[in-house]
């Protein structure tokens, strides 16, 4: 069946997705790989300058730093998500739906607003230091505000529904009974869940964390409002790279190793299902 | 429920809810550093309405959040309509290169179109605007309705086909009414994601067209402002409710 309808839907939407999609990123790639030019910004000239800067001592600690972040923040959220999405699997469906909604709108929040809420609360005379201070706990207000501590709590406060939502999807899936067959042939709760439940769910853990890790490199805004040091993510240098310094190679560099990082996340991620689906056929 | 499971969830909602709801208190609190509870006030509503500056922002990201929510609300579901009804080369790579977007982490998306834009000599402002947040939404609208039309009866259309009806009749009498839902769903969820984006927004905008997110950065970077507590109250609640609107709408279509 052929006609101008067909073609013509088909057309508009791959051209849409080829230019607005694939051929960006195909020019962030390229211009990695180009030098800087004084005035016209780019010149057309091959150069792996961008990527040998990228070991010097001064980006090389920042990439650092903002892997070691991204890295707690991604633990902390699966830390506190797992028992999240498990539990809301257990639920009652009409509770269920209640709590998904509830974690739903944080997520389609405005990021910058909540940033700025918790930037109120931690601050000198935010809620947290005049609670403390009325319990006792504490003499003079603790300094949270400009520090690496109010930037994670900041970073896992905005990334937490990111690692509920994939994870809910693949607990959800989890046949609860394998549980109690386990706990009825005599394992431990311990053992039932190294051998029986993180197997089967680390897909959606791995899912989790994809969405969380790469993403929050880059949300230079966290740092900027919550954070001491200003360029504690890469985003942060990525955002000076472009529009401060004009940079636009190393900005382009920076960029294309965040995208390699999803890449190899990606792959470890599909071989995890690939051996799932292996060992359910020899079983 | 066990009761630690219910401890647990009321934590965690804390930890979510809190921080969101001392920013609402404070929009209608008089003491304008939020220290004590000094009685009840409009003002700060008032002075966000009379900052021009917020107010022409606000305006801006309206226009540009309700554009791009209906193009890629078009676009997707043509694009979802056509990965659903058609079989041709390259359906596969279609639908992995959408699915690939949605995945991209904003940053990225972010400067790859500001290259484009710029190679391309497109200005930054609110064409710029418009087509990076068309695109980002995209993949969303078109996994929105595919699920709508993955639970269409598929005995439908072909006896519609069958009872003569050509591709265009099948399209505006069939799939677009049966479509309904999702298309106000996905328009709802791209409407909450434009206006919500921060990252993509800093970098495809240029200094003559504004937009909320930026406004606000450069307002809080600085310190506390009681306009702002008063505009984000407004934000949050319209996000709550587009939220819970479009939930009710995709979750129909399941019972």
């Amino acid at each position: 069946m052929r006609s101008k309808t067909r073609n013509a839907i088909i057309t508009l939407i791959s051209l849409w997705v080829i230019v607005f999609g694939g051929v960006p990123l195909l020019l962030l790639l390229i211009t990695s790989f180009l030098k800087q030019h004084p005035d016209d910004f780019l010149s057309l000239s091959f150069s792996l300058k961008s990527y040998y800067q990228l070991v010097d001592p001064v980006y090389g600690e920042v990439m650092f730093r903002s892997v070691r972040q991204a890295g707690l923040t991604t633990l902390l959220c699966l830390i506190v998500g797992y028992p999240f999405a498990w539990i809301t699997c257990r639920l009652q469906s009409r509770y269920r739906l209640a709590v998904l909604i509830l974690m739903m709108i944080p997520f389609l929040t405005n990021s910058l607003i909540r940033t700025y809420a918790v930037r109120i609360l931690l601050g000198t005379n935010g809620l947290i230091n005049r609670s403390l201070l009325f319990l006792g706990l504490v003499d003079t207000p603790i300094k949270i505000m400009y520090t690496d501590l109010a930037v994670t709590l900041g970073l896992v406060y905005l990334m937490l529904p990111f690692m509920v939502l994939p994870l809910y999807a693949n607990l959800e899936k989890f046949d609860y009974r394998l549980v109690e067959v386990s706990r009825d042939l005599g394992a431990g709760p311990i053992y039932t869940f190294r051998t029986v439940v993180w197997p089967l769910t680390l897909p959606g853990i791995i899912a989790g964390c994809i969405m969380v890790f790469v993403p929050t490199m880059g949300l230079f805004y966290v740092a900027t409002l919550l954070g001491g040091a200003r360029d504690l993510l890469v985003g942060n240098l990525i955002h000076q790279q472009f529009l401060i310094s004009r940079n636009w190679p190393q900005g382009s560099a920076l960029s294309v190793v965040l995208i390699l990082m999803m890449i190899l996340m990606l792959g470890f991620y599909g071989l995890v299902l690939l051996r799932l689906t292996k060992r359910r056929e020899v079983v | 429920m066990k009761k630690s499971h219910l401890f647990y969830l009321t934590i965690i909602f804390i930890y979510l809810y809190v921080p969101i709801a001392v920013l609402g208190i404070n929009a209608f609190n008089l003491n304008r550093y939020g220290l004590r509870w000094d009685g009840f006030t409009f003002k700060w509503f008032v002075a966000m309405v009379e900052n021009p500056g917020l107010m022409e922002a606000a305006r801006n990201s309206f226009i540009v959040a309700i554009s791009s929510a209906s193009l890629a609300t078009i676009l997707g579901a043509l694009g979802a309509i056509g990965i659903y009804l058609y079989r041709f080369k390259g359906r596969f790579i279609l639908r992995g290169s959408l699915l690939t977007m949605m995945m991209i982490p904003d940053i990225i998306f972010a400067i790859a179109l500001l290259v484009l834009f710029l190679i391309c000599g497109i200005s930054l402002g609110f064409w710029s605007l418009l087509l990076a947040h068309t695109t980002f939404c995209l993949p969303f609208t078109v996994v929105t309705v595919l699920a709508r039309l993955h639970g269409f009866d598929p005995y439908l259309l072909d006896a519609a086909k069958d009872l003569g009806a050509s591709e265009s009749q099948v399209l505006r009498r069939i799939i677009i009414p049966l479509l309904l839902p999702a298309l106000i769903a996905s328009w709802l969820l791209c409407f909450t994601l434009s206006l919500d984006d921060v990252i993509v927004s800093s970098f495809v905008t240029g200094p003559s067209f504004d937009v909320l997110p930026l406004k606000i950065f450069s307002m809080v970077k600085v310190g506390v402002k009681p306009e702002v507590n008063a505009l984000a109250t407004i934000m949050v609640l319209i996000s709550i409710v587009l939220v819970v609107i479009s939930q009710y709408l995709i979750k129909e279509r399941k019972q």
